[in-house]
């Protein structure tokens, strides 16, 4: 009975440890979930796509990403993350469900060239943002990270770090959503 | 030898590594009030890249480029409310290292006033207790008249 209180104290405390100190306090929580895309005006790259395609014009805005569901994934070629989580862009692109557009974070076009001649270009659409003030407005503070627009262009989710397979699955049912 | 091997190996991983573009900026000119503003501002904010430094010590390339975006805020007059409103649009409220005081930051600011008051009527209680478990039992006085009678029977 004596060491009733100081017992619960000490579990108290455990278990706030327990929970404080399994999140990653590299992943900050993005004010701009649930806002409308920040405002940008990016030059598009022109890029080898698939035959027939349709290329994309010299410029494009956020008013541009509305109208479907859209992942704006934030890579460059200089980045590590990237490269792992390229693949995974890879086969999203293959299947088709949802469309990808790139926004290259101060990179040189020819590394950004070659690195997408060797890895394969997954993207609908990759637009330069060289400065990287596109990338402050958006609050990007390491790539890669990857935001999910609806189709009325408002940010739904935020990946940071490499968007994986398991994270694909959170973000699914959102566009699921969002579509209908 | 050995130091030749560890330059040439050292020299192939850094080509290895593709930098970011820095473009070049116009350095951005501030009067001598504008810029005593951006010096005592810069120790407030947190670099997002190396979360234990501030935007004024951060290497980070990041850093470089937000230290140019609030000067340029700056040299148009913005206050440090407006730099600061700003960056926690974009980033949130973790670059602040002062946080607000608003209702949710409430428990964080009154948080240790809270533990140190609770410590306080821990240690007073205790010290209470401690007293009267100190203090000698009160006398039961026929107990011991009894006692002493019995004794000098």
């Amino acid at each position: 009975m004596r060491f009733a209180l100081p017992l619960a104290v000490l579990i108290a405390l455990l278990a706030l440890f327990a929970v404080g100190l399994q999140r990653d306090p590299r992943r900050l929580p993005s004010p701009l979930i649930g806002k409308p895309a920040p405002a940008f005006d990016l030059p598009t790259i022109a890029l080898p796509g698939p035959p027939g395609a349709v290329p994309p014009p010299a410029r494009m805005t956020q008013a541009d990403l509305r109208g479907a569901p859209v992942l704006v994934n934030f890579f460059a070629s200089w980045c590590a993350g990237c490269q792992d989580e390229h693949p995974f862009l890879m086969e999203l692109a293959r299947s088709g469900e949802v469309r990808l557009v790139g926004i290259d974070y101060k990179d040189a076009e020819s590394d950004l060239r070659r690195w997408l001649g060797r890895h394969g270009d997954p993207y609908a659409v990759v637009l330069s943002d060289l400065s990287g003030n596109t990338g402050i407005d958006w609050g990007v503070y390491g790539v890669p990270e990857t935001f999910v627009l609806d189709a009325q262009g408002r940010i739904v989710f935020k990946q940071i770090g490499p968007l994986t397979p398991e994270a694909w699955q959170r973000i699914r049912p959102l566009l699921q959503g969002s579509a209908s | 030898m050995r130091y030749a091997l560890a330059t040439l190996l050292l020299a192939c991983a850094m080509s290895a590594v593709r930098a970011q573009v820095e473009t070049p900026r116009p350095p951005i000119p501030l009067d001598a009030r504008q810029e005593a503003q951006y010096k005592a501002l810069l120790p407030e904010l947190r670099c997002l890249v190396c979360q234990n430094e501030s935007l004024a010590d951060s290497q980070a390339p990041l850093a470089a480029d937000l230290r140019y975006e609030i000067r340029g805020l700056i040299a148009k007059g913005a206050s440090d409310a407006d730099v600061k409103r700003y960056l926690v649009a974009r980033y949130g409220e973790f670059v602040l290292y002062r946080p607000r005081l608003e209702t949710r930051t409430l428990l964080l600011w009154s948080g240790p006033f809270l533990l140190l008051l609770a410590a306080c009527a821990g240690v007073l209680s205790y010290a209470r207790r401690r007293a009267r478990a100190a203090a000698p039992p009160p006398v039961d006085e026929g107990a011991l008249r009894r006692l002493l009678e019995e004794r000098d029977r």
